[in-house]
């Protein structure tokens, strides 16, 4: 039995089988009324040929089994039901289960996409009032809440640059991004059609303007800027630096992800951005799910607008009504109208704060990051001196000298009973370790994770081999990833 | 905590923001509620929808019962409040969950390999697409023109982007299938794939092995859409595509006014590197036990960058863990049995009416009222509470007397005998 | 490490041994160190024509993808067949068992201006 260790203790789950492994012949877990009509035989009504024969090994478990199986498998999971994740640029907060109860309400789950607009006048006043709140709180003229996610969304917001600029009479070439944007940045602005062109951060990890002076002339259609950036610190000059681009022709896109520094605080449309895309998942609440689904608003100045993708929500004489006559769209970008379930949810969140409770939390989220950072700055390298916004990072110089990376601290970290931070990103920081408390942190939590930090970095200089080593307490010890890269085995087999 | 940051003021922690772009004044937004208040207001919109009607609308969204236990594991805080299983020492219930998921999808296609799932089966359609263009180095795109509109329309802002072309083939008047002779006729060198939904958008089953043929014919791969995931458990599966994508919302997904959704893309094993997203792999922790974790991730934008296979940085984990309980609740006899009763309903609907297509139907098919327009029929049935089907007109102008209809397992014999009577 | 002193280099941490007018490349020592756990290799066809600098191929390890750049110019004549199943030799034998590429070299008296190993290792050196 391992030690305990900090508020530590490790416990008992049972394991379990995959569901083809627990699967016997006949067993079964549904129940379907009895057929009310004539049956029908599926052979003549299809043809011969185009019926299967059973699903091979498709599973075969009783019901008992099922809600076993599946909550087995969940607690081998964290959550930030459990404690704190402090990811960087992933703002998990803590998932208000109201939100999950209003997003179950009958007439809003089981509402269909085609149904009348005059039986939707619910659904859609719940769009436009999100609209018209996210509207304000990013200081854009109009919004869409049709992508799916954040990457969907930046998508969505490279198009619409396209498109404006062509009605300008030129698309442009090139998308330039700093050299500490989150990957899909580069991926987005390739996928839209334009070539990528990184630009290098200065001393402070922030765009440098003469740097970007330099880099644009009339090919570039736009930047791809990331505020509070991703090293958690707020670009000083993004005025000036706006002004540089619109003095050339060339758009601001603002990645959204770090929004939740500024809520109430500060507007990216006040400061020069004409488009960003906000994860409704991240700064709004709606839970991650394990990796989805999100949402991914975007809010464009004016001059973007007639592109927005279609339809659009509109009120003639007090009813709303889906409008589709957008000469100028840049066209659909998913089926139907978004995902309507989150963002009902990112509603929730929004009217439970009201406007004060949104700047509050804000603030709120600034200083449980800068508590964490003032906790460890002694041990542990901050990577800018520059002040701290939602997150802070630090660099492993200090631990890598023990051979310890940030990538062990964080597996380190899970034994100590708390999800690692962001590990090795931004890429601009040596051995990065990116920590994002949120604002729904009590202080007692980041005590706890400041303690554990601590401990770990006592650990590197007394016994960096059992650190690189971590975790020790998990029931999964540390996986191998190289293999399941080398030979890819993704599904079972019998 | 103020002080342990050197500060005496909260302001402070925002002070270095030039002043120009701070908000002087507070947001638009009323003060907060209680939950109560929250509560009260999402039952009051939800009251102005269509609470309480039955409905016979499908199009790519359907009403199937959700079995309990798909909330109650959804509702699992370890699985609703995780993140991406990034760090998989403390994600096996996720890995393991998508892994099973993977295999399922599989399963139900009959191709080798799946991914972690996709947004919707919409977006994935273009994602298809763009996998073809780089297994195959061209360009252009055929689709059918009985493909979900809304699907070609979201493959069509994608294709007028990346500056590639995308052209229809027809479908048959009388069957409703697509029309292998005007595939054929388009078909050509430059052609990445050919690209058909199955039931299709009329509800009509497709002979996709006659169209895989003749893609192959001419160096194309074959995308076989589908977005009603119930016909999976009784129809043939589609073996001879290339890619496979579809809408899983038919697996206990609430149709939530048209989304949160889950897409999958599945191919087969020698295309593994050109699949866009998550991947969950299985290996073996240091202990030697079995474990999973994500893999095959250089094909993704966070390492790739501007050269990743698509933008795309997650899967609908929480939205495919719904569909995965659905899949063990049902499992092997109870998808075949719950398909034959979706069957069963439709072809009893349908008996009678004048369908517009002879070609076979799974859970849905187009009619064409004798003595009414579709938007008086509708009209008709809504005052019976009633939703009937969707006009076709939208879409298909040459289609404006008829409507789609779709019944499954939960259309009720007395409704579907109201809505007969009222479209004959 | 030995670096073969029959072998030249580039600063992009390719090798190259010239036989007649075929040249074998491959990926260095150090290289594969700086990659890690070499988990994927990305080859040409056989057939393709390569030109000096130019990216032919790529090397992935877990979390990260490099180029191969070709040190030569010239038309591939054979590919590492080996190397499909099993990456992990480009950890164990980069300099033998796990080449490449084969090419036939458009100008063999190119390989003259890349670095001899005395060279290279001082270059990787710093």
């Amino acid at each position: 039995m391992p030690k305990p260790l900090g508020k530590i203790r490790p416990h008992f789950t049972q394991n379990e089988q995959l569901l083809f492994e627990l699967s016997r012949p006949g067993k079964t877990g549904y129940q379907l009324p009895e057929l009310d009509v004539p049956d029908v035989d599926a052979a003549e009504a299809l043809g011969a040929g185009n019926v299967r024969e059973a699903i091979e090994d498709f599973p075969e478990v009783s019901e008992v089994e099922v809600i076993r199986h599946f909550t087995r498998l969940s607690t081998w999971n964290y959550g930030i039901d459990l404690g704190l994740f402090p990811l960087g640029s992933c703002t998990m907060k803590y998932n208000p289960r109201i939100n999950e109860a209003v997003a179950r309400i009958a007439g809003l789950a089981w509402a269909h996409p085609y149904q009348p607009e005059s039986l939707s006048q619910g659904a859609m006043e719940i769009m436009a009032v999100l609209e018209h709140h996210l509207g304000d709180i990013f200081g854009m003229d109009e919004v869409t809440l049709q992508p799916a996610a954040g990457a969907h969304g930046e998508y969505t917001g490279i198009m619409l640059v396209r498109a404006y600029l062509e009605s300008q009479g030129n698309p442009r070439k090139k998308v330039l991004c700093p050299d500490s944007a989150h990957g899909t940045n580069p991926a987005t602005a390739m996928i839209a059609g334009y070539q990528v062109e990184t630009l290098k951060s200065n001393g402070q990890g922030m765009i440098d303007p003469a740097v970007l002076a330099a880099a644009v002339n009339e090919d570039v259609a736009a930047m791809m800027i990331t505020n509070p950036n991703t090293v958690g610190v707020f670009e000083e000059n993004i005025v000036q630096i706006a002004g540089i681009l619109h003095a050339k022709g060339a758009q601001v896109y603002m990645d959204g992800a770090n929004l939740n520094a500024l809520v109430g605080v500060a507007r990216p449309g006040d400061f020069g951005v004409d488009v960003l895309h906000s994860n409704l998942h991240k700064t709004f609440s709606t839970p991650h799910g394990g990796g989805g689904p999100g949402a991914g608003a975007v809010g464009v100045k004016s001059h973007l607008a007639p592109f927005l993708p279609g339809p659009r929500l509109k009120k003639t004489d007090g009813q709303w009504t889906w409008n589709h006559d957008l000469p100028q769209s840049i066209g659909r970008v998913r089926a139907y109208y978004g995902n309507f379930g989150v963002l009902v949810r990112a509603l929730a969140y929004i009217m439970a704060h009201g406007g004060p409770g949104l700047k509050t939390a804000t603030i709120d989220a600034l200083l449980n990051a800068n508590y964490i950072r003032a906790r460890l700055k002694d041990y542990f390298q901050i990577a800018y001196d520059a002040p701290s916004m939602h997150e802070c990072v630090f660099e492993d110089t200090k631990q890598e000298k023990q051979g310890a990376r940030t990538g062990d601290i964080a597996k380190r970290l899970i034994d100590y009973g708390f999800h690692p931070y962001t590990v090795s990103f931004p890429m601009i920081v040596h051995g990065a370790m990116m920590i994002e408390p949120t604002e729904t942190e009590p202080k007692a939590e980041l005590d706890a994770f400041c303690d554990a930090m601590i401990a770990i970095a006592k650990e590197v200089e007394a016994e960096p081999e059992m650190v690189k080593h971590a975790p020790h307490l998990t029931r999964t010890s540390r996986v191998d990833e190289v293999s399941a890269a080398r030979k890819p085995v993704v599904r079972w087999k019998p | 905590m103020l002080e342990a940051c050197g500060l005496s003021d909260l302001s402070e922690l925002y002070a270095h923001l030039p002043a120009s772009a701070l908000l002087d004044r507070a947001l638009d937004i009323p003060k907060g509620l209680s939950e109560y208040e929250i509560t009260d207001y999402f039952t009051a919109q939800a009251a102005k929808n269509a609470d309480g009607y039955a409905s016979f609308l499908g199009a790519g969204v359907y009403s199937h019962y959700r079995p309990v236990l798909c909330d109650v594991v959804v509702s699992r805080g370890e699985f609703l409040t995780s993140y991406t299983p990034y760090q998989a020492e403390i994600a096996q219930g996720t890995l393991t969950t998508i892994f099973e998921f993977q295999t399922m999808v599989c399963q139900l296609t009959g191709m080798e390999v799946a991914n972690a799932s996709m947004y919707d089966g919409s977006t994935a359609v273009p994602e298809a697409a763009m996998m073809a263009l780089r297994i195959t180095g061209r360009s252009s795109f055929l689709a059918a023109a009985n493909l979900h509109p809304e699907y070609r329309q979201v493959l069509d802002t994608a294709a007028r982007n990346a500056q590639l072309h995308v052209e229809s083939f027809g479908y048959d008047p009388k069957t409703g299938r697509i029309d292998l002779a005007d595939l054929e006729a388009k078909l050509n060198g430059g052609i990445a794939c050919v690209i058909l939904q199955s039931p299709n958008f009329f509800g009509v089953v497709e002979d996709v092995k006659a169209a895989a043929d003749l893609a192959h014919k001419h160096g194309a791969l074959l995308v076989m859409v589908f977005s009603e995931a119930v016909s999976l458990g009784l129809l043939e599966p589609p073996r001879d595509a290339d890619i496979v994508v579809g809408e899983f919302q038919s697996f206990a997904i609430s149709p939530s006014y048209g989304g949160p959704f889950a897409g999958i893309i599945a191919t087969r094993e020698k295309y593994i590197r050109q699949i866009p997203g998550r991947l969950a792999g299985e290996t073996k922790d240091a202990d030697g036990n079995r474990a999973f974790c994500l893999t095959l991730s250089t094909r993704e934008q966070h390492i790739r960058r501007e050269k990743a296979t698509s933008n795309i940085c997650t899967n609908q984990a929480l939205i495919a863990l719904m569909a995965t309980v659905f899949m063990s609740v049902y499992g092997k006899q109870g998808l075949r049995e719950l398909a034959q009763q979706n069957l069963a309903k439709a072809h009893y609907l349908a008996a009678g009416l004048n369908t517009r297509f002879n070609g076979p139907f799974f859970n849905e098919f187009v009619v064409t009222p004798k003595s009414r327009t579709p938007e008086e029929a509708n009209a008709a049935l809504l005052e019976k509470k009633i939703i009937g089907g969707l006009p076709l007109g939208k879409f298909f102008p040459e289609l404006k007397d008829s409507l789609l209809l779709c019944a499954t397992e939960m259309s009720k014999r007395a409704d579907m005998d109201v809505v007969k009577e009222v479209l004959l | 490490m030995t670096y073969p002193e029959n072998y030249r280099y580039t600063k992009e941490h390719e090798w190259v041994s010239v036989e007649g007018d075929t040249g074998t490349v491959g990926i260095t020592f150090h290289a594969q160190s700086e990659l890690g756990d070499i988990v994927y290799v990305d080859l040409p066809k056989v057939g393709s024509v390569v030109e000096t600098g130019q990216s032919f191929g790529s090397v992935e390890s877990v979390k990260a993808v490099s180029d191969i750049y070709s040190p030569v110019s010239g038309e591939v004549v054979e590919i590492n067949t080996l190397l499909a199943d099993g990456p992990e030799k480009l950890n164990e034998d980069p300099h033998g068992a796990a080449w490449l590429v084969k090419i036939k070299l458009a100008d063999p008296a190119q390989v003259s201006t890349l670095l001899d190993a005395a060279a290279y290792q001082a270059y990787i050196a710093g």
